[in-house]
């Protein structure tokens, strides 16, 4: 134990060090040679360790995973779109992906509204109120999903039939004399999937909140008051004045939120394992990857997730690129 | 509050007075009380479930399993206490390894990780702030695109690459990763804080002789520390909170860290069970005390339009 904490102290000091040692030889390097060149080469210098870093851990690795995808499971010998085929043609798998789609059409909108709603009425309180009840929504955002999963079990837990209820909704329906029911089994009409969205929403609404609440105080008191004055009423001006001038924010929180659920592993390999028809890409790819050992249908689902996330990425490079033209 | 003109229906005679009445119609300290029991059942109905586990972590075994935590919560007196699931999970295995273990791995994992990026990624936005070179804007471009791209990318051949290594379930190799998949975030929350800082500043120091790198560390360094503090905490939490990056390159070994020692608890079924709860709160008392103390630049980094993918 001991000689792990000195490890950890070491590669921080190390780490630290050795990058400062790094960067200034680095920097003398490059000034040590003559002018043109100095400014020509140093950038590359500051930049360089960065850079490298992403490209060993980010996007060298990309390109390695298109090319398994197109390999069999040891990634020794090609096999061309055979891994897409099995995987489109397999019920589970598509199953997974209906799933996700579940997700995503849920958890962003109701978060999104939720924060919306709760960052209305937070900021008519006054200020201690508001805050404190802020503070409250917002907290279970620093919290881990494997922990926010383990807390919701005192919500969802499922004790057999005349045991005493230790789950607050199988007590309820006990307190109406009603059978305890195994909610996460719970698959009729993806109730028990709405469930673990439940969870997710539960952590990301303060999220929401925060931006949406921010944004709202930013808009600027002339324009809600030139509404009244025309006779617009409360709800008017809050979807015809407020909404608008708030819509760049409510983007931003429906898009941090959409790419956190397509990709969204922790709460469902926690609490159901994909078991009971819960199943999603994330979670999918991670049983390829360990439990079945096979990379190409892990390496296939992961370029399947990078197709669907292609837009989001489109979208957020001509977003940053209106935001520099606009500086 | 007590004014009874309807917004928008007095006539421009009314201003003062009208001018009151928007001002309390929907600002801070306008709210009804229906609001106000709606916002503080909400919080209430926010906390229960953590409340509930962290009532049911004091609870002995039998009582857990044979009544909800609200009848021990109602009835503080006629309930039994005890504090032996702190240190049974603290101390013995059922979760794979002591948890005192697993929390001090997740710090072990959590600091260089955290800092380390730092001081790389603040380089690096200086380079994209502060200089002119070629391939500087399609280089940041790409970034802001990584930002959205799932870690999940890089998972197979890694753990290809470190296995070949020898590294699958070391240290260095998570530090590395983590390292790596945060590079993006912190490289766009620092280049976005410093494309702020007043560019006269810099300029007169150009003037005076100082380099690059002197104007780096004397001035840049400095002036960036909320940004900086920004990233800090984004990455400490998201590197503590994360399952999946420390699932594949950790493993459940003797390095495994709280997540996941705590999800491996999950899955017992017969004994063990009962320490789930107080296992669950060591492991988000960390994230909960940094939140709640630095919560500040935390909201700041994310209103500053930081996503992570």
């Amino acid at each position: 134990m001991d000689i792990k904490i000195l490890n950890a102290v070491i590669a921080i000091i190390g780490g630290i060090g050795g990058a400062i040692i790094i960067f200034w030889i680095l920097n003398k390097l490059a000034e040590s040679l003559k002018g043109k060149w100095e400014d020509r080469v140093k950038p590359w210098m500051f930049a360089g360790p960065a850079i490298l870093a992403i490209a060993v851990y980010l996007i060298y690795p990309a390109v390695v995973t298109l090319q398994y995808s197109f390999a069999n499971e040891d990634s020794t010998a090609y096999v061309g779109f055979q891994n897409y085929i099995d995987l489109f043609t397999d019920d589970g798998f598509l199953s997974v992906l209906y799933n996700n789609v579940l997700w995503i059409v849920v958890v962003p909108a109701l978060t999104v509204v939720l924060g919306l709603g709760v960052a209305v009425l937070a900021d008519r309180l006054r200020p201690p109120g508001e805050k404190a009840s802020k503070t409250f929504i917002f907290l279970p955002m620093a919290i881990s999903m494997v922990g926010a999963a383990t807390i919701w079990r005192t919500i969802y837990d499922y004790q057999p039939e005349g045991a005493p209820q230790t789950g607050m909704l199988n007590a309820i329906l006990a307190f109406f004399d009603q059978a305890p029911v195994f909610w996460y089994g719970e698959s009729t009409l993806h109730f028990n999937s709405l469930l673990l969205m439940i969870i997710l929403i539960w952590t990301q609404v303060g999220f929401s909140m925060v931006l949406l609440s921010s944004a709202i105080k930013s808009v600027p008191e002339d324009t809600v008051e030139a509404g009244r004055i025309d006779g617009a009423g409360e709800r008017r001006i809050f979807f015809n004045i407020i909404v608008p001038q708030i819509w760049p924010t409510v983007i931003t929180v429906f898009i941090t939120v959409l790419i956190g659920v397509m990709k969204v592993f922790d709460v469902v390999y926690v609490t159901t394992n994909g078991a009971y028809n819960t199943d999603v890409i994330s979670r999918r790819f991670y049983d390829e990857l360990y439990t079945q050992g096979n990379n190409g249908y892990a390496s296939a689902i992961v370029v399947i997730l990078m197709l669907a996330i292609t837009p989001v990425l489109v979208y957020q490079i001509r977003h940053f690129r209106k935001e520099e033209a606009a500086r | 509050m007590t004014t009874t003109i309807q917004p928008g229906t007095a006539t421009p005679a009314d201003r003062p007075q009208k001018l009151r009445q928007s001002k309390h119609g929907t600002g801070a300290g306008s709210a009804t009380w229906p609001v106000r029991v709606g916002m503080l059942i909400l919080c209430v109905a926010w906390l229960v479930p953590a409340l509930g586990m962290l009532v049911n972590s004091f609870r002995p075994r039998d009582d857990q399993f044979s009544s909800g935590w609200w009848t021990a919560f109602f009835n503080p007196f006629n309930s039994s206490w005890t504090i032996d699931n702190y240190t049974q999970v603290l101390t013995t295995s059922n979760a794979g390894i002591p948890m005192s273990q697993a929390f001090i791995n997740s710090f072990i994992v959590s600091l260089p990780a955290t800092v380390i990026p730092i001081l790389i990624a603040a380089f690096a936005a200086y380079a994209f702030t502060f200089m002119q070179w070629r391939g500087r804007d399609l280089m940041f471009v790409v970034i802001v695109g990584l930002l959205v791209v799932p870690n999940q990318v890089a998972f197979v051949p890694l753990v290809k690459l470190y296995g070949a290594l020898g590294m699958n379930g070391t240290f260095p190799a998570i530090w590395l990763a983590h390292i790596g998949f945060g590079m993006p975030l912190a490289i766009y929350i620092l280049r976005t804080y410093m494309s702020g800082l007043p560019t006269a500043i810099i300029e007169s120091a150009k003037i005076d002789g100082a380099s690059h790198f002197t104007t780096f560390w004397r001035l840049i360094m400095p002036m960036s520390t909320p940004a900086l503090a920004s990233f800090a905490i984004f990455q400490f939490l998201w590197v503590w909170n994360d399952l999946l990056v420390a699932l594949i390159f950790l493993g459940r070994g003797d390095n495994t860290v709280a997540t996941v020692a705590l999800q491996g608890l999950q899955g017992q079924t017969g004994a063990g069970r009962e320490l789930i709860p107080a296992a669950g709160f060591i492991t988000i008392i960390v994230p909960i005390l940094v939140f709640l103390s630095l919560q500040r630049y935390f909201i700041r980094g994310m209103t500053s339009g930081a996503v992570k993918g």
